[in-house]
């Protein structure tokens, strides 16, 4: 069930209407069967591979925890009569017992992940890369970001920074609670476990609040993403070099900030409709002056996941440090920084297996890892050129730099595009020797499947967007400072969005509105 | 302590680290930093921070990373 169908409209609906009026005690019951019911409107057929998941999850963070409270009660019990190293080799021998049972749990569901993408349908594969057909299915809804989420909690759970839930029921509503399916934000145990079990009351501000920010990703999804992606589909075209590739990147950024944007938009808005607050996954990304800050803007829940379970786990195991023992005395300073190396690479690689089995993820993933990397070798030059040159600091260098950001980052993001990297490299390099300008005046651009109204609609509706991430540089979100103007003006602005939505949504042949490009991941 | 600050100066030599409380808060260290700043310490410490140590409370300010030192130390 899409976020942007009737039926998705209509099962919101009930469930708003169940949720506050039946009692509170049930209301997170209601809560997990609206996501079973969610989960199994993608298919039957998807149902082991979330329940396998739920009950591992369950079970391993059970066993783990009563590990935990017995190593406690026997420390406490013999605090006096062991020594420190006695105490060391004790816990030592019970991390033992936890981590068979926790590694099996993490390699049997990231082993699930793993066939899944490699072998299940991908609507982003290479024609060429093998499939087994008879189980092109496609993938489990949400596999990726519920399993992300399950993961984290057992690794919490292992490493005692979180206590087990003994409930099985309430697990399988942290892993399966609807709204974070489609496309995250994936969500820690620490910052659900409290709102997804406490009741909560019918409030007036709280439900308008998020079904604006409904509205929104709506507008964002619909009217601007889904109606630019006809014009992407059409450059995709062999024949298009240099200018056309330029717009290319231009245009898929536009679409995949509307989409996922807008679909994190609705599933945060959804959330905060029942009361449930999900962490941000956005922080106006495309206002960031560097890559290595656009990452810490963009898709944050997935970069922050990487970076606690798999980024810093590398780079500070026992094998590591001693290489930057061994490094440090060969190279200095310098070779104190090889495990960050490592660790980047590996994290980005990771990051683009994420993505999909093919090797334009890697590459991509490559691409972001070597500019970060040189960026903050590079660091203390960029200080010097800053502290001698004065118009580095003005607000026009920082557009500037906004500016490089994006057109960058745009150029890296387009490998997504091509399934076959030569292909992109082609493209690429045609800035150079091919720019083609003349496109931008030879009625190409009217060729592309947009007409001038589609233009003027998407004009408008970046120009919307851009200023409403421009208001809310501040940290306060432009609903909050919608608060503050006449009711009547806000209620128009609201309802013009609406018809918005309605009017110049992009319905029918030709566009395809029912999934999200996250979905897919 | 002085050894610590030490390395924190080497870091980032522009910050007071005496009187700064809010270095992970304020995005004066980066995840690069962390963990740089994790290998000199285990280099001039012989204390090794695990993964799940590197969280904002331990990396805020100077007195709080020594307070995880120690503690990690005893441990």
């Amino acid at each position: 069930m899409s976020f942007t169908s009737i039926g998705f409209l209509v099962f919101f609906g009930i469930l708003v209407i169940l949720y506050y009026a039946l009692p509170k005690k049930i209301q997170w019951i209601v809560l997990l069967a609206a996501s079973y019911a969610f989960y199994l409107f993608g298919g039957l057929k998807y149902l082991a591979f979330i329940l396998f998941t739920t009950v591992t999850t369950y079970l391993v963070a059970v066993y783990m925890d009563n590990n935990h409270k017995k190593q406690s009660a026997y420390l406490k019990e013999h605090k006096a009569d062991m020594t420190k190293e006695e105490k060391k080799a004790y816990k030592h021998s019970m991390k033992v017992r936890d981590r068979i049972w926790f590694l099996a749990t993490i390699i049997a569901n990231f082993g699930i992940l793993f066939f899944c993408k490699a072998c299940l349908v991908d609507p982003l594969r290479s024609s060429s890369a093998p499939v087994i057909s008879f189980l092109s299915v496609g993938l489990p809804l949400g596999i990726s970001f519920y399993m992300f989420q399950s993961m984290g909690y057992v690794i919490d759970v292992y490493r005692g920074k979180a206590e087990a839930e003994r409930n099985p029921f309430k697990v399988a509503l942290f892993v399966s609670f609807f709204p974070q399916l489609v496309q995250g934000p994936i969500s820690k145990w620490e910052q659900l476990k409290d709102q997804l079990f406490t009741p909560h009351y019918f409030d007036r501000k709280t439900v308008a609040f998020g079904l604006q920010r409904i509205l929104w990703g709506f507008f964002k999804k619909l009217v601007i993403a889904d109606r630019i992606a006809v014009a992407i589909g059409t450059l995709k075209g062999t024949e298009y070099t240099g200018m056309s590739f330029f717009l290319l990147t231009a245009f898929y950024a536009v679409q995949i900030y509307g989409d996922f944007t807008g679909g994190i938009d609705i599933a945060i808005g959804v959330g905060e409709t029942l009361g449930i607050k999900m962490p941000e996954n956005f922080i106006r990304p495309f206002f960031s002056k560097n890559i290595a800050e656009y990452w810490r803007r963009w898709h944050i829940s997935l970069n922050e996941w990487m970076k606690s379970y798999i980024f810093y786990p590398i780079t500070v195991s026992g094998p590591m440090l001693k290489l930057a023992l061994k490094s440090r005395a060969k190279f200095g300073k310098f070779g104190m920084r090889l495990p960050v190396y490592i660790g980047s690479l590996l994290t980005w690689l990771g990051t683009g297996v994420w993505h999909g089995f093919n090797l334009h993820f890697i590459v991509w993933g490559l691409l972001n890892c070597v500019i970060i990397v040189i960026s903050e070798e590079l660091a203390p030059c960029y200080e010097k050129f800053h502290a001698k040159y004065a118009w580095s600091n003005t607000r026009a260098y920082n557009v500037f730099q906004i500016i490089r950001m994006f057109v960058l980052m745009n150029l890296i993001r387009a490998t997504d595009l091509f399934n076959d990297v030569g292909d992109y490299f082609r493209r690429l390099f045609s800035l150079v020797w091919n720019f083609n300008w003349h496109v931008l005046w030879d009625g190409t651009l009217m060729e592309l499947g947009l007409s001038a109204a589609d233009y003027i609609i998407l004009i408008a509706g970046i120009v919307i967007m851009f200023l409403v991430s421009f208001f809310s540089r501040d940290e306060v979100s432009v609903r909050v400072k919608l608060q503050r103007i006449p009711r009547p003006v806000r209620y128009t602005l609201f309802f013009l969005l609406l018809v918005a939505v309605i009017l110049f949504g992009s319905y029918g042949i030709g566009y395809d509105a029912s999934s999200f490009i996250y979905n897919q991941f | 302590m002085e050894k610590l600050l030490e390395i924190l100066e080497g870091l980032h030599p522009e910050v007071d680290f005496e009187i700064a409380d809010d270095l992970i808060d304020a995005k004066i260290f980066d995840s690069f930093d962390i963990v740089t700043l994790v290998a000199e310490i285990n280099a001039e410490f012989d204390v090794a921070i695990p993964a799940e140590e590197l969280i904002p409370e331990n990396f805020n300010s100077a007195e709080a990373i020594w307070e995880l030192i120690q503690r990690l130390d005893e441990e």
